[in-house]
């Protein structure tokens, strides 16, 4: 099975691992990375950890990244185009419930842009 | 006048000093309409560029600037990471090739770090963010013909100022809405040291 895979950015550490079990519940096989924190695991967000998150959560058929408040979004897009790919893309969408709809479309096996859309359809 | 790769070294080692001797200032200001940590982050992130700089033998002046922006940009943490690093990656780009850093040259690099702050915050003048002090900065710069200390370390200190009478549309001081006029902006308050430290450069102190 291939999946679209799903990053989860946050600032604190708990939320992204809080999202993460409250998706997991219910989507087992979808890839979900998490990167929540700074470096140091203090509140923040963090180029590296967006960065590895991204690559581990990639399966060969694209990502989306979720993100909270903040700096967050400015080190995704940061962390995105250091990776010079053109298969990540960042949802404008609430970080639970985007995240949440984002897996059970992807376990569905759509593809990247169709998950997006539907997510961005719900939320956008 | 022109601003050799030892200045540029000089400039990174004095904006680390102010911005240690000033860290509790810039969180209480950050305290009072963000999240409190823009202190220990500009600390935290400038310390550690100072040390890499310190222990390297630099020919450019850009590439003084190039180091600067890449540990500010890991090293920093929260919004000021991206938005500090990108101006001063920006500015490095746009010296890229000059021994020796005149007027005009350094002047196209602030216009290019404000063009980079634009575009990395989508932020536009006016939104209570550190892009006022540099938006106002590179204007400055633009009218003038040479360096000018003194006056460069006054126009970023006015500039700053001006940010506590605006209402803050952008960053996380937004959420704060009118309770966030009547604090001076957190960010353009480290860069007033930045460019006062600029200002001491271009006036000869180490």
């Amino acid at each position: 099975m291939s999946y679209v895979g799903i990053v989860l950015i946050s600032h604190s550490s708990k939320v992204a691992c809080g999202i993460n079990d409250m998706i997991r519940q219910v989507i087992k096989d979808v890839p979900i990375e998490t990167a929540g924190g700074t470096d140091e695991n203090d509140i923040g967000t963090s180029i590296e950890k967006i960065r590895q998150a991204i690559k581990r959560a990639n399966k060969g058929h694209g990502v989306l990244v979720f993100y909270d408040i903040g700096s967050a979004k400015m080190n995704a897009e940061m962390a995105i185009e250091m990776m010079e790919t053109d298969d990540v893309t960042i949802v404008e969408a609430p970080l639970l419930e985007g995240a949440y709809t984002a897996a059970v479309e992807s376990g569905m096996e759509k593809d990247m842009e169709s998950v997006a859309a539907a997510v961005t359809k719900e939320f956008g | 006048m022109e601003l050799t790769v030892q200045d540029a070294v000089a400039w990174i080692k004095k904006s680390n000093e102010k911005i240690q001797a000033n860290k509790d200032y810039l969180t209480d200001l950050d305290q009072t309409i963000g999240d409190g940590d823009h202190g220990i982050n500009m600390a935290r992130g400038f310390h550690e560029t100072a040390e890499k700089i310190a222990g390297q033998d630099y020919t450019s002046y850009a590439d003084v600037l190039k180091d600067t922006a890449m540990t500010l940009m890991s090293k920093v943490g929260g919004a000021s990471g991206p938005l500090f690093g990108t101006a001063f990656l920006k500015m490095s780009q746009a010296l890229q090739g000059s021994d020796a850093v005149d007027h005009q040259t350094l002047t196209s690099g602030l216009e290019e770090a404000v063009n980079g702050i634009k575009q990395r915050g989508k932020a536009t003048e006016g939104e209570k963010t550190l892009l006022d002090v540099w938006s106002r900065m590179a204007d400055f710069f633009s009218h003038e013909t040479d360096f000018a200390g003194e006056k460069v370390a006054e126009e970023a200190k006015s500039a700053m100022e001006q940010t506590k009478d605006m209402m803050a549309t952008k960053g996380r001081a937004a959420y704060f809405k009118e309770r966030s006029i009547g604090h001076i902006d957190p960010g353009s308050a480290s860069s007033f040291y930045i460019f006062e430290a600029l200002a001491e450069v271009i006036e000869g102190g180490t």
